[in-house]
Parts: C-alpha cells; structure tokens; sequence
C-alpha cells in the first residue's frame, strides 16, 4: 500500500486585482473626494460642498440603515418607509414647536436639550407606529413580493394622508435653533453648524449600528439571520421577534432622519418622505440589498456626487443620481456589497 | 366571430357580462346618452384609462412585475404628440408622428431599464422605476425651454378635431369636432384593448403567467425568464405611451401633473388592484369605478363633511381632500382579502 501523497497546498496571494476589486467600495468616496476637489479648484468652496455633501449622505443613511436591515432579514421591501420620515419629522418639529422659549435661548445646552428631546419623542412614537405597521401591514403578507409592495404603498398613502388629517394640508416652516443658525469659518470656508452636528449624529449612529452589529450578541443573531435565517431558528432563536425589534428600530432611525432632514431644509411636508424614498432606494440598491455598510457608502455617494455636481453644472445635479446607479448597476448587477446568502 | 374577437377569453360569469356590455354600450353611444361637455370629458377619460390600466395589468397581473414608471411611458406619448405638433406644424402628420415616435422612446427606455435592474431580480425593477419616473418628472418640469416647465404645453391639433368643426344634427345632439374626436379615441383604445387581449391570451402571454406563478420553473422548463420579461416591460410601455398620446390629442395640453405625477401612478395602481389583477376586464371595470368616483365621490364626501359638522373630528376625516385616505384604506383591504379583484369575485361567486 502506498503512502498517501504529501499534502502540500499552494497558497498564492490573492492578486493586486483582486485585492482592488475588495476594497473598491471603500475606496470610492475618498476617490470621489480628491476628483471633487480637482475639479472644482477652489479649497474653500470645496470644503464646504464636502461637508454639505456628507451631512446629506449621512442623514440619508440614518433613513436608509433600518431598509436595508428589514430586507436582509426578512426578504421585506417596505415601500411604506417614507412614511416614519415624514411622521418623524412632524412629532419632532411639534416638539421643537412646543419648546419655543428652549430653542430661541442663546445657549447651546437648552438648544441641544430641545432638539435631543424632538428627537427621542420621534422616535419612539415612529417605533410604535412601526411596530403596528409591522403587525397590521406586513406580517400577512410575508413571501409575497408583488403583495408586499402594494400593501406597503398602501399603508404610505393612509399614513402621509392621516398626517394631513392630523397636522392640517399645509407645510410647516420653522427655524432652526438659535445656536445651530449660522455658519462657522475654517480655512477660509463657510460651514454651516447644523451640517457639522448632523455630520457628527450620523457618524455616531453608523458606529453605534456597527458596534451592536459586530460586537452583541444581538448583532451577532441579525447578521447570522441575514445570511441564513432557517438555521439560525433551527439553533433555537425566534427570527420573528428579532425581526419586529430590527423592523421598530429601522423605523425609529426613520423618524431620526426625518427630524435631521426637517432641521436641514426648514420645512416639512407629508410628502417628504415619499421624495427621500427615492434616494434612500437608490442609496439601498448601489449598496446592496441588506447591507449596511454598502448603504453607508452608497449615502455618502449620493450625497458628495449631488453637491459636487450641484456646483459644477447644475442642470445635471438632477440626473447625476442615476447616473451613478447606472454606473454602479454596471459594475456590480448586485450592488457594491451585496450580501452573501447561504442557500 | 364575437369570441375570436376577444381572443376567446369570455367574461365566464354572467353578471360581469352584462356589465361589461353595459359599459361598452355607455362609452360606445357617450356622445348622445350622455350630453354634456362634462360626461363627454369624463367618458374619454374613462376610455383613456382603460387602456393604461390594462396595459399595466399586461406588467402587474400577467407578468407579476412592479414597475411605478407607468406614468412616465404615459407622459412620453403625450409629450411626443405635443412637441410634434408643436415643431411639425398642425396636422394629422404631426400626431402620427408624435405618437409613434413617443411609443418607441418609451419602449426603448423600457428596454434599457429592463435590461438593467430584470436581469438580476425583479424587485430592483420597482425601486428603480420608482427612481427613474421621478428623475424624468423633475426633468420635464426643470426643461422648461423644451417641455414648458410646470405650465406644460398648449398646441394645435387638426381643425376637424375642434369644437369648431361643426357637422349638423344627430338625434338632437351637435355633432362638432370634439364628438369626432372621442369617437377617434374610444375606437383606438378598443382597438388597442383588444390587442392586449391577444397578447395575454397568446402562446406569449401564458408564458408569461407561468412567470409570474414560478420563474424558477418557468427557466427550467427552457423559457427565457429575462427576456419575457423585458419584452412584456417594452409592450407595456409602448401601450401606454399610445394611451398618453391619446389623452394628449384629447385635451390638447400636456403637462407634469396631468401626465407625470405620482398621484396618477397611485390612480393605476388602485385602478389595478380593485378591478382585479392578471384580466384585463379588471382593468374595465377598475377604471370606470375609480374615474366616475374621482369625479362625483368627492361630491359626495363634500355634503357628507356639512352634514356632520357639528360632531367633533369626524368632518376632518370626511373632508373631500382627503378621499384618498379612504381609497387607500379600500386599496390596503382588497390587497388582502380581494387579491382577485371585483371580476374574480363575479367570476367565483357565479
């Protein structure tokens, strides 16, 4: 009897391409940072679209984050999404309405508390009205695209038109915060205060997402249900109840994102988020269905690419959206980072 | 003769029948049943949305694709008759060319929409639809030196068309231009009807429901899924931008809310849906109960706001802005409980 022959693997390094071709998504918004400034020129105009164009991208991901969860777990489009936007953003403005005496106070501390309370009031009333969303729209439709879309389209029509019922026909103006008017100067470049705190809250909310993601054992149930979900209920966890805190906290973060956006542009409508859903859309599908970090890059794709090409030629800011879809769906049919199912 | 001419497919239940035919009859003899600038204006809209309504069914029902760029097919039929008899010149020409050219923009735009998001799952083609539609929405309104802008466009069509072209007397109705004119409509979407009817009923067509009921097994059987998809997309597209040209050659104005809007998306879907999913009589009867709502149900959500004014709340709800949060609510349980619609309905119950 022969001996076995000599195991001897061959391990080469991956190549450079291939490596490339792995950190590309990464690589892209840097990327698109240094091409911003080339083409632009000027430093100082340039630093200012670029924190306009992040604190753009990071609300969307705010808005975008809790979609592409919900799909990734579940296989559930929600068209009815836009829906938490707006209703966030109505409750929080309320709330920042209310409290009039603490946001035209000249002190930062009332300020922040004012805006911080808006906040968690819109997200837990959004939560809760996700939760029944969850429980009255979604869940008899599970399996069934085509249903699911129409049924959720539904459920945004009731919604957007309820908020008229409840908030009257009309938009609403408002002021931001007396301490988050205005612009400070750096480098010779006018920044907005507002566009500093949202840049910030995003990129604490994208940490906080990731360390649960990554580092609880939550995080850990999520991403393993995202890849496959029949195994992890076979080792004894219930998908389901996993899925409705996913699906309460993807809507909370809406309703985040919907007050962030509603400070931003100083006035707010029941149709807002039907309006964010199509970037937030865009946002998920460059990304990859049910990937949060392709979300993130794909946010902050969407949001340097408009201002950069809002400055350089206007009439082709509107188009430059699917035009990067385009390019992307070109490069990659699944997205930047699509997510791997184990099927 | 009669069953060949709807390709065989019969209304198999009797009531729908008799309702259909009761339809055929009020839109065929609107002019003279009905007279009145308002009923005329209400049947050719009636007519008009049959025929987008089925050319969605063609995508929704028979194919099982979300698409919510039907309104931009439409509004590219009307622009291409629009802007053709604006550049052209008055005319017959101008309106021949303008549809067809608008039909093949459309389905060439469908093709390259299809080939992007088909091929690799059908639930990116409804996000990205929903994308697209709006990027041309903005677009048209922001090109105002070629589209008008959100004035939209205003131009001439053939005298004969006009309620100045005068023809005597008809069973005591005028006849003018504009009775000429829904007679032009109602018999090119009956013409265009029943072609969708063929097409559904057509080799093609069951393919496409075995799509819809399981692409998997529909590959395996040898089917090109994508491509049958992609073909059905650029059919509908084309349809419906023959719909809108119509509809531009009956009002003779163009223009993002009339053609474009999103809210006319969310009239199709629930025309669709309450009608009755994969026939195309869904897409009849769906029509004609949505458009003679839209035009007499806010009416009547009106006297109802009055009469219940005193009571607290309830008036908000009842306020005849808000008649889409009930047809949203009516849409939300026919998705449930109706899935077939009002003609699967008639046709269980029979």
């Amino acid at each position: 009897m022969s001996a076995a022959p000599d195991h001897a693997p061959t391990m080469t390094r991956a190549s450079f391409a291939h490596r490339l071709g792995q950190a590309a998504p990464y690589l892209l918004v840097p990327v698109l940072i240094v091409l911003g400034f080339l083409s632009i020129g000027s430093s100082s105009s340039w630093l200012t679209l670029t924190v306009s164009g992040l604190a753009m991208g990071m609300m969307i991901f705010v808005m975008a984050s809790g979609l592409t969860l919900v799909f990734g777990l579940m296989d559930v489009i929600n068209f009815g999404h836009g829906a938490f936007v707006s209703l966030g953003a109505f409750v929080g403005i309320s709330v920042l309405l209310a409290l009039t005496g603490w946001t035209t106070a000249p002190s930062l501390f009332l300020n922040l508390a004012a805006v911080l309370l808006a906040i968690a009031a819109a997200m837990v009333l959004t939560g809760l009205v996700g939760w029944g969303f969850e429980r009255v729209i979604v869940r008899p439709v599970y399996g069934a695209h085509l249903k699911q879309i129409l049924v959720t389209v539904g459920g945004l029509i009731v919604v957007e038109q309820l908020i008229h019922v409840i908030w009257g026909p009309d938009e609403i103006f408002l002021n931001r915060p007396e301490t988050l008017k205005g612009a400070v100067t750096f480098a010779g470049a006018a920044l907005e205060k507002y566009r500093i705190l949202a840049v910030v809250l995003g990129l604490a909310i994208f940490v906080a997402m990731r360390l649960v993601l990554r580092r609880t054992k939550i995080g850990l149930i999520v991403r393993a249900g995202v890849q496959n979900g029949q195994m992890v209920e076979s080792l004894g966890y219930r998908l389901r109840l996993v899925f409705i805190g996913v699906f309460v906290a993807g809507s909370a973060l809406a309703g985040l994102g919907g007050v962030m956006w509603g400070l931003y542009q100083e006035v707010i409508t029941a149709g807002m988020g039907e309006r964010m859903m199509i970037l937030v859309f865009i946002v998920v599908i460059i990304g990859g269905l049910g990937s949060v970090e392709g979300a993130f890059i794909g946010a902050l794709l969407v949001g340097l690419l408009q201002n950069y090409i809002a400055f350089l030629a206007p009439k082709l800011a509107l188009v430059s959206n699917i035009g990067l879809m385009a390019a992307i769906l070109m490069w990659r049919p699944q997205g930047m980072m699509p997510v791997v199912k184990a099927k | 003769m009669l069953v060949n001419l709807i390709s065989g497919d019969t209304p198999r239940s009797a009531v729908l029948t008799v309702l259909l035919l009761i339809v055929l009859v009020c839109l065929a003899g609107a002019p003279f049943l009905f007279p009145g600038v308002r009923s005329l204006e209400t049947a050719a809209t009636i007519c008009i949305f049959i025929l987008l309504v089925a050319s969605y069914d063609l995508l929704l029902g028979y194919t099982g694709i979300v698409s919510f760029a039907h309104t931009m097919f439409f509004g590219l039929g009307a622009y291409g008759v629009a802007l053709a008899s604006i550049h052209i010149g008055r005319g017959w020409g101008a309106l021949i060319v303008g549809s067809l050219s608008g039909a093949v923009a459309a389905a060439a735009l469908a093709l390259i929409i299809g080939l992007f998001s088909l091929r690799v799952r059908a639930i990116f083609f409804a996000m990205i639809t929903l994308a697209v539609a709006s990027a041309v929405a903005v677009l048209v309104s922001q090109l105002f030196n070629i589209t008008g802008g959100e004035d939209g466009l205003t131009y001439l069509i053939p005298r004969e068309l006009t309620p100045a072209f005068r023809m005597g007397e008809l069973f005591g109705v005028r006849v003018n231009g504009r009775v000429l004119n829904y007679y032009l409509i109602f018999v090119a979407c009956l013409a265009l009807f029943l072609l969708l009817l063929r097409i559904v009923n057509s080799p093609f067509g069951r393919v496409l429901q075995a799509i819809r009921e399981n692409d998997f097994r529909a590959e395996a059987i040898g089917y090109r899924v994508v491509w049958y998809r992609t073909a059905a997309t650029c059919l509908s597209a084309a349809i419906a931008a023959l719909a809108g040209a119509l509809y531009a050659i009956w009002l003779r104005y163009v223009g993002p809310d009339t053609t474009l809007s999103f809210e006319i998306m969310l009239d199709i879907l629930l025309m669709v849906v309450i009608g009755g999913m994969g026939t195309m009589y869904g897409a009849v009867l769906g029509a004609v109960i949505f458009v003679l709502a839209q035009n007499y149900l806010q009416n009547l959500m009106g006297v109802a706001a009055e009469a219940t004014e005193a009571l607290p709340i309830l008036p908000l709800f009842l306020d005849p802005n808000r008649w889409l949060l009930w047809l949203g609510l009516l849409f939300i349980l026919s998705v449930y409980f109706f899935p077939t619609g009002i003609v699967g309905r008639l046709r269980s119950g029979r």
